[in-house]
């Protein structure tokens, strides 16, 4: 699940790691007010960015940087309802709704700070570096030393000795050393009492020294979270930060259901068992030269509601030519697949080629009802094995696009 | 021989009475398995349908039956808790079946394992451990132990298998594990363990636990590993086969067709510095001598070749 960088800003403000002052709006009017507020109160420049998300927002022209409160105006008129196309988006590009209007703060210095789960040491890591800024993953691949890396302990989490050392490493002084190691503590601490998977500002930043902070400020400018979705159901308070305006609507319908599924560029459906064996079967489709149109791992417990629900979704993108169901069952029982699409063929309609592949718990019995259906669903064809499957299923996809 | 589990072990199941628990010790019992009994907490003293007994605790349980085995299918906010329980009762070998544990609850659960030298745990999110029995009749097998949801039948003893070899299976993914089973018994080829480690990022036995110990075992002629996308497991087991391995070791590692994910920040590419696309693992275990196939529907075929059977 991901959220804006104005809700991963209130994430962090709640849990008092220092931030810019600014604030979200959805109209240009609520713009000019934001901005003319931050002007008023002291700021020299204001920056104006698009909340979408995706990235390479600067690059598309949809961060920017004013001095007076008719260029964010300006800004807030061009980017409001516009479309942002970015490397990250696709040609089609996003819709922006939500701009957020903040201080931009006089720069010292950049840094980098991360807490992420590492499947290396088996535990949360904080990640740090002093060359923060656009070209970290550069930083990591060419100067690994610049990388600091520290497994925190499993249970007890950061210590404040750690943090500091991490300060005094990222060459914080004075009294920076302190609000920085603070703001890594709270760092930590926030990613676990949140269940994020990640949660990483970059960039962090000091300020230049003023006559009240001679050793300047250290505050997060922008920060993304990501979050573990196995512990959304004691995270509320994460769950509602999620846009539905951003959701592919097929996507989130599959969640609804207890789904994975992704969609893809082909215009072969698959509705595999397991994550693993759904990514195996595309794998093949593609060596066997057909193009997959969809990944949906329908995990090991669905309903035959749910996955007739599937086979709706999968027919429901029309550039979806032939449908491959590859199921090896453990949990799931094969004969719950067979009386799915026996009701799929009777509630939704198979308009072109169905392969089925089933093996595994009750696949007997499953053989049993599609023998049985046969003659009411024309377009099915069992397959022996999975190259079978994927043989007559790119076959069957062939044939229908020379005819 | 074999690894982890044998038919001698003693298994009990957490969560017995949920659905999922129920149908599976079942279906294990039907295996052969010797499922001695479960816990549910509030239904202690009863019987489940099987008439196995149901205790409060695990450590009731395991009193009672002397049970070293787990095969565990509490639902996903107490499964860290039922994994911690089984550990602290003496059980040696605990199956998480459960799928959606959250993660900071396996990365406490994953220190309290380590500091209890002697328990295995396997998992989560994973199929469980099944050694192969001999069958007796359709439908029958005799000594042989399934801890988890794999369906038992697609399964082959060594004895039984007409090329008397077998093969040991460790894999991420829980179907492509009966893949690679089924093309192997369909081909005469037996298996001595078979071992799904799981999908999550904080787990149990890793890859190279598990390939150690088919590298001990007499009765393992030759390993399939089956990886995927994310993480450097695979690579690092390439390592150590390379430089430990003696018996033929044949891979598939899926999701070379996989989209590159609409990646959040950096954090992920930069803690380990390693590429972890499949082509990646690919290349990297290619370049340790591991066999690694280009089709799923091909791991048989290669473990015949790797065996010298063909």
């Amino acid at each position: 699940m991901k959220i804006h960088e104005y809700q991963a800003r209130q994430l962090l403000l709640d849990a008092g790691v220092p931030v810019p002052r600014g604030e979200m709006v959805e109209s240009v009017a609520a713009a000019q007010s934001a901005a003319r507020a931050l002007f008023a109160s002291g700021s020299r420049q204001v920056v104006v960015k698009a909340q979408v998300h995706a990235g390479g927002r600067g690059k598309a022209g949809f961060v920017k940087l004013v001095r007076t409160v008719d260029e964010a105006v300006d800004a807030a008129t061009f980017m409001l309802g516009n479309r942002m196309v970015s490397v990250q988006t696709g040609p089609e590009g996003i819709e922006v709704h939500k701009l957020l209007i903040a201080d931009a703060v006089e720069i010292a210095h950049e840094y980098y700070v991360a807490v992420l789960v590492d499947r290396g040491s088996r535990t949360n890591m904080l990640i740090a570096s002093a060359e923060g800024g656009m070209d970290i993953e550069h930083v990591a691949a060419t100067r690994p030393e610049a990388i600091i890396r520290m497994p925190l302990d499993p249970v007890r989490g950061i210590a404040p000795y750690q943090a500091r050392e991490v300060a005094i490493r990222l060459g914080f002084r004075g009294k920076a050393v302190a609000q920085a190691s603070d703001l890594i503590s709270r760092l930590c601490t926030l990613h676990r009492s949140l269940d994020a998977s990640m949660v990483e500002i970059n960039p962090l930043v000091l300020t230049p020294p003023t006559s009240s902070d001679p050793d300047g400020k250290v505050m997060a400018i922008d920060a993304k979270f990501a979050f573990d979705e196995n512990a959304l159901w004691r995270h509320a308070e994460v769950e509602q930060l999620a846009d539905p305006q951003e959701a592919d609507p097929a996507e989130s319908r599959a969640h609804e259901f207890g789904l994975s599924y992704i969609r893809l560029d082909g215009n072969i459906g698959c509705l595999v068992n397991g994550a693993g064996l759904a990514m195996g079967t595309m794998d093949i489709i593609k060596l066997h030269g057909g193009d997959p149109a969809n990944f949906l791992d329908v995990g090991g417990s669905a309903s035959e509601q749910a996955v007739t629900e599937a086979f709706r979704i999968i027919l429901s993108d029309e550039r979806v030519e032939g449908v491959l169901v590859n199921i090896f069952g453990g949990i799931m029982q094969c004969d719950r697949i067979a009386r799915a699409i026996v009701g799929a063929a009777r509630t939704v309609g198979f308009r072109v080629p169905l392969v089925v592949r089933l093996e595994g718990t009750n696949v007997a019995e499953a053989r049993t009802i599609l023998e049985a259906a046969k003659s009411d669903i024309p377009v099915m064809q069992t397959a022996s094995d999975l190259s079978d499957a994927a043989r007559k299923i790119v076959a069957a996809v062939g044939a229908g696009a020379a005819a | 021989m074999s690894i982890l589990v044998d038919g001698n072990t003693r298994v009990i199941c957490q969560g017995i009475t949920g659905a999922a628990g129920a149908f599976h010790t079942k279906g294990c019992l039907d295996y052969g398995t010797r499922m001695v009994g479960g816990t549910t907490p509030g239904k202690g003293g009863q019987k489940d349908a099987n008439g196995l007994p149901i205790f409060e605790t695990v450590t009731q349980a395991v009193e009672a039956t002397g049970a070293t085995a787990s095969m565990i299918f509490v639902p996903p906010p107490y499964a860290g808790d039922a994994i911690c329980e089984a550990a602290d009762a003496g059980i040696r070998t605990i199956c998480a079946i459960t799928e959606g544990i959250p993660v900071q609850d396996m990365v406490r659960v994953r220190a309290h394992i380590e500091a209890n030298p002697g328990v295995t745990l396997i998992g989560p999110n994973c199929p469980g451990v099944i050694t192969p029995g001999r069958k007796v009749a359709e439908g029958k097998w005799e000594g042989g132990c399934k801890i988890g949801i794999m369906p038992g039948y697609i399964h082959m003893h060594k004895a039984d298998a007409p090329t008397r070899k077998a093969v040991g299976i460790v894999s991420r993914s829980g179907t492509l594990t009966y893949e690679a089973v089924w093309q192997c018994s369909q081909r005469g080829i037996g298996q001595s363990s078979c071992v799904g480690i799981g999908g999550d990022p904080i787990k149990g036995v890793d890859f190279i636990d598990v390939i150690e110990m088919f590298n001990a075992d007499p009765e393992t002629d030759a390993v399939i590993m089956i990886g995927e996308i994310g993480g450097s497991a695979e690579t690092e087991a390439g390592r150590w086969i390379r430089d430990n391995m003696n018996k033929p070791v044949v891979a598939f590692i899926a999701g070379r067709t996989a989209p590159k994910g609409r990646r959040m920040g950096h954090a992920g590419a930069i803690v380990g510095g390693a590429d972890d696309t499949a082509q990646a693992k690919i290349d990297a275990l290619r370049a340790c001598g591991v066999q690694v196939a280009e089709s799923p529907a091909d791991l048989g075929d290669m473990a015949c070749k790797a065996l010298k059977l063909a």
